[in-house]
């Protein structure tokens, strides 16, 4: 099926209306990505015909919901290629499974040992494990970047020893869209010993990671910027890790057996779900895998790259500007400043055009620090982004550029 | 001028603007027009951090009024600091501590004063009526 942008647009019904009296131009998709109807018809279908409790009722609404839940589950492992159901764990979203791992891991660091993180981490992937090294004594290793975004093996060879006991790296930039060398980079990890936990909160709109050839050991990622729903998202935890680790939380639904003197603990993936789950959200983040594959990954990638490449060349050609994070491997980010220019004024006056852009550090104040500026205008497109939309930015850039300079 | 006074004086201003171009055109001229604060004591103690723009904030008391002087790295909210001081700067610590800025949404700038903007507005706003009240205390001693 060729790949109808048009066609595609119109499963978007907020893409329809209209801001501050212009048609909307939403490039903030590194944030969250819109909804399509399949998806926001999936939650009211729930809620409308078979809300229930899964997993204990007998009852047949019970049963429906817990099937409709635990296919999803089965979706999602056959999307992301892990080898078991149980290994997918529903989260409420990346940061939500970051603090998990981390708070699994507690057990197995100790003072001598070190974490590696990268120099183009987000905020959430950086204090969990902050934490975690003040609680243990463990130190917190950085991998840094080049001026163009890229994070420098060479500089990784030498921070990696037997002392490293897990490597966090995002697979793919928020604020800068480099796509990171993750095989490499768990290759050299688990020569090691060590484990490997990625990010691909911003990748997984756009790629589809194989965990299994990956054999990474860890991945979490959000199903709202995959055009599903907020508050949920996935852990993938290789099963010898997640049986190792301990419950995060305790209550009802991880649980095999409860009496005052001890508690048996649910197989997983239950153990790892402690109380009643996003049942509507688990549901619609399968809808929202299947919506992604009908319209394609291929063709997402091929229109998305098209589309990066004309807006790169459009921006470009306004003076002054300057993009940050020029790697060859990116997906459709574009984090850019104006010079002499703040990022607020310029992302305040294209809102006023109707146009939506990301200004300020992005939770990557590292980033910013590293370019020495203190945040930058972050467009980012989805594969329901048009080059005409592409042009009214660079309109509505040179409009804020010429009302404040 | 009272603070009240000011408020009506800059809600008659904007009203002559038709759209929000010149709107925000004339905020980005007093942002860029007025010497806001002395370099000197632009220091991190002055800082209101917010995660979208910087605000400097510095008071300076004399007699009975206080003189505020502030800035910020982006110049629309430069431009808004320029509205908010010539409200509140100048006038008398009980009168800064009872002022509210319900004049900011009827001359259309309401959402820059949103607390979840994150341009360090709202606290400055919040740090400007402290300075009030430390030095009405001062005065009352």
């Amino acid at each position: 099926m060729a790949f109808d942008v048009q066609k595609i647009r119109e499963d978007f019904p907020i893409l329809q209306r209209k801001v501050n009296g212009y048609p909307l131009v939403y490039l903030d998709n590194a944030a969250t990505t819109q909804k399509p109807q399949v998806v926001i018809d999936s939650i009211v279908d729930y809620y409308s015909n078979y809300n229930a409790n899964i997993h204990r009722g007998v009852h047949s609404l019970s049963q429906e919901a817990t099937d409709a839940f635990e296919s999803a589950r089965q979706k999602i492992q056959k999307h992301f290629n892990a080898k078991n159901p149980y290994e997918i764990i529903f989260t409420s979203g990346t940061t939500h499974g970051i603090n998990m791992i981390a708070s699994g891991f507690s057990g197995f660091i100790g003072k001598e040992d070190e974490i590696i993180v990268s120099a183009m981490e987000h905020h959430s992937n950086i204090v969990p494990w902050q934490m975690l090294c003040e609680k243990t004594g463990a130190t917190l290793k950085v991998l840094p970047m080049n001026k163009e975004g890229v994070l420098l093996l060479s500089e990784y060879d030498k921070l990696l020893s037997e002392k490293t006991k897990l490597v966090f790296v995002n697979h793919i930039s928020n604020a800068l869209g480099t796509i990171n060398p993750i095989e490499e980079i768990i290759f050299k990890a688990h020569k090691k010993g060590a484990a490997v936990l990625i990010d691909g909160a911003q990748a997984c709109a756009h790629i589809i990671p194989d965990l299994q050839k990956l054999d990474v050991d860890f991945y979490v990622t959000s199903a709202h910027k995959m055009c599903g729903p907020t508050g949920i998202g996935m852990l993938y935890g290789k099963e010898k890790w997640l049986n190792k680790f301990p419950p995060y939380q305790g209550g009802g639904e991880m649980i095999k057996e409860v009496t005052f003197k001890k508690t048996t603990y649910a197989d997983l993936p239950h153990k790892f779900e402690a109380g009643t789950p996003n049942i509507v959200g688990g549901i619609a983040f399968g809808v929202a895998v299947d919506y992604l594959n009908s319209v394609g990954f291929e063709a997402i990638k091929t229109y998305e790259e098209d589309l990066l490449n004309f807006a790169t060349h459009k921006l470009l050609e306004i003076e002054g500007l300057k993009i940050f994070g020029t790697s060859t491997e990116k997906t459709s980010v574009i984090s850019f400043n104006i010079k002499g220019i703040h990022a607020y004024d310029i992302g305040t006056i294209v809102d006023k055009l109707g146009i939506a852009v990301r200004t300020g550090h992005h939770c990557a104040q590292p980033i910013m620090d590293f370019y020495n500026i203190p945040g930058t205008v972050r467009a980012s497109f989805a594969f329901y982004n048009t080059k005409e939309e592409v042009i009214k930015l660079v309109e509505a850039v040179e409009k804020a550029k010429m009302m404040l300079s | 001028m009272t603070i009240e006074a000011i408020q009506k004086e800059l809600i008659d201003e904007f009203s002559m603007f038709d759209d929000w171009v010149q709107r925000y055109e004339y905020m980005i001229e007093l942002g860029n027009s007025l010497p806001l604060i002395d370099e000197a004591v632009k220091t991190d103690d002055k800082l209101i951090k917010g995660c979208q723009s910087k605000v400097w904030l510095h008071a300076d008391f004399n007699k009975d009024t206080i003189l505020f002087t502030a800035d910020s790295d982006a110049i629309i909210t430069k431009g808004i600091i320029a509205i908010l001081l010539r409200v509140f700067s100048n006038q008398k610590p009980e009168d800064i501590i009872a002022a509210d800025t319900k004049f900011i949404d009827e001359i259309g700038l309401k959402e820059h004063l949103s607390p979840t903007r994150a341009n360090g507005l709202v606290s400055m706003i919040k740090q400007l009526k402290l300075y009030a009240l430390a030095y009405q205390v001062q005065l009352n001693k």
